[in-house]
């Protein structure tokens, strides 16, 4: 399949991690050096103790699907129609969420608690390499055993 | 509870409404029509733009979709030769009427006595007739998404359309919501429209007509997403004081709801089957002895017709997960049911003029003057409520 347009992000020193981790196949985020709480989007300090000196850190890559639309509007250049968009939670914090595609099946058959994997999408770009962190259905059910949180608390199940 | 005499909003009243022409694509100057409803607003209230001593407005200068803004405080303050005691503009505001509400605030705190408010859109005409582009669409190929749209954009997902979707679906996989229930709040926007000669989609619409539109972004069709129009609205906040000898019935605003304690994200907030409106709608209940039961009749933005839903949800009219059933078949928010809503349209067929349509019909219903769509029995209490995903804040207004 080839590689459909994308509006692609602004690097910069903090959400480089996460753009670039795709680079070394691996799902990226800032990480808490005093509590290890994950920080996304990326920020200069953690959110929840204050520390800074964040690092990056790679997750499994394992998420579930927390919600789903499937877009069958032409608003720009993109994915061929229909595709779905997600937003998943990850394995290691479902409070950690990322609005994403899912890929690798219909659009209409991604539901609201489907276990799926990163896939990365590779944008050569001369402002700095991009890789997209899109998702696929998992080829095995995480090992987890975890239910997706859909709890009004939307906290760690 | 917030002791009464600590609720400065009561200090405030609505004394003037205004609106310009309102159309699909009218290809007039923003600013003529952003006067021209400033002007029709200070009017109704029986004053002169001398007597307009404060002025504020969403978003005030600011770059977004084309046509998102007909002007700013500045455009207006100058056009008008304004002497203000007090000003203010933004976008980082609880919603568009978070605008009014400030204006509130202020003259409550004695900084003005004749707050101009407005909100002007020329979305329809500076989209021009082809279908609606992404947020950042307009741009060259050498745009780099930056801010928390590079969260959104890379993933062809450029507008709310399909960031409210999704939380339309929540919603639906959660609480068993159906694209039928959702349908009500479209078709009863469409039948008060009819009512309404300064909508902009009159013509009836059925059950039928909902189901063959095309999808946009599951689980919205082309009627669950409002109409890009050209208009603006103004509204005079006055001092209580102030307000009595005016040309019109004042109308009290009684309490206001502005909270966000969600984190401020369209796909980070803590329930991803609610929105800001569940804290602010909770707010304004803290600041008034009315409870919900008390509204005679809503006017709840329906930017996407989920957004309605879910205000009716947020302000208690019903449980939180039971908006479906409590609009199913129509009949409780229909112009003769329990809680009439959108008496106007709404923007779903009157127009996206973002927020501001909602007050404006409020103040109208509880004037008496909604002429063939009034809400009979003199209504008493009405509620405005503006904003979707992150964005929201709402009024209680009384006679
Ligand atoms: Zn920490």
């Amino acid at each position: 399949m080839p590689v459909p347009f994308r509006i692609l992000p602004r690097l910069d020193d903090l959400n480089r991690p996460f753009w670039q981790g795709g680079g070394s196949g691996e799902l990226t985020f800032l990480t808490c050096p005093a509590c290890d709480r994950i920080q996304h989007p990326p920020q200069p300090l953690c959110a929840f103790c204050h520390a800074r000196g964040l690092v990056p850190r790679a997750v499994s890559g394992r998420a579930r699907v927390a919600a789903v639309t499937v877009n069958y509007q032409n608003w720009m250049p993109g994915p061929e129609l229909p595709y779905a968009v997600a937003i998943v939670e990850i394995d290691e914090d479902p409070s950690v969420r990322l609005t994403t595609n899912i890929v690798g099946c219909p659009a209409a058959d991604v539901t609201i608690g489907m276990p799926v994997q990163v896939v990365f999408e590779h944008h050569p770009d001369p402002h700095g390499d991009v890789w997209l962190p899109l998702f696929e259905p998992a080829a095995t059910p995480t090992d987890s055993g975890r239910r997706v949180s859909l709890s009004p608390a939307g906290g760690v199940a | 509870m917030i002791p009464p005499e600590d609720r400065i909003e009561q200090r405030s009243c609505i004394t003037g409404i205004g609106q310009s022409q309102i159309g699909r694509r009218l290809h007039r100057n923003p600013l003529d029509l952003t006067l021209e409803a400033c002007l029709a607003a200070i009017e109704d209230a029986g004053l002169t733009t001398a007597d307009i001593d404060g002025l504020s407005t969403y978003p005030g200068m600011q770059v977004g979709n084309p046509g998102f803004n007909g002007a700013s405080a500045t455009d207006v303050h100058d056009a008008l030769r304004l002497e203000l005691d007090w000003f203010d503009s933004g976008i980082e505001t609880a919603g568009q009427l978070g605008s009014v509400i400030k204006a509130c605030l202020a003259v409550g705190a004695g900084l003005a006595n004749h707050v101009l408010c407005f909100r002007s859109v020329w979305e329809g005409s500076a989209q021009g007739s082809g279908g609606r582009g992404g947020i950042g669409s307009e741009n060259g190929p050498g745009f780099r998404a930056s801010g928390m749209l590079q969260w959104t954009l890379p993933f062809a997902a450029p507008s709310a359309a399909i960031w409210l979707a999704l939380v339309a679906n929540c919603h639906f996989h959660r609480y068993g919501t159906t694209r039928e229930q959702l349908a009500q709040i479209a078709l009863n926007g469409r039948r008060n429209a009819g009512l309404n000669p300064d909508a902009i989609y009159r013509t009836p619409m059925s059950m039928e007509d909902y189901f063959a539109a095309r999808m946009i972004s599951s689980p919205f069709c082309l009627f669950d997403c409002d109409v890009p129009c050209d208009g603006a609205t103004a509204v005079v906040v006055s001092r209580r004081e102030r307000a009595r000898d005016l040309r019109r019935p004042p109308v009290r605003v009684e309490a206001v709801g502005t909270a966000l304690r969600g984190r401020p994200s369209w796909d980070q907030f803590d329930d991803l089957a609610a929105m800001a409106n569940r804290d602010a709608a909770a707010h304004m209940w803290t600041r008034t002895e009315l409870k919900p039961a008390d509204v005679d009749v809503a006017q709840l933005y329906d930017g996407f017709s989920f957004l309605a839903l879910s205000w009716i949800e947020a302000l208690g009219f019903c449980k939180v997960g039971e908006g479906g059933p409590f609009i199913e078949g129509g009949g409780r928010i229909a112009r003769e049911g329990e809680l009439p809503l959108n008496t106007h349209g709404g923007q779903l067929s009157a127009g996206r003029l973002h927020g501001y349509g909602f007050l404006h019909e409020a103040v109208v219903q509880l004037r008496g003057d909604g002429g063939e769509r009034q809400v009979a029995g003199s209504p008493e209490v009405a509620v405005a409520a503006a904003g979707g995903g992150p964005t929201s804040g709402c009024l209680l207004l009384t006679r």
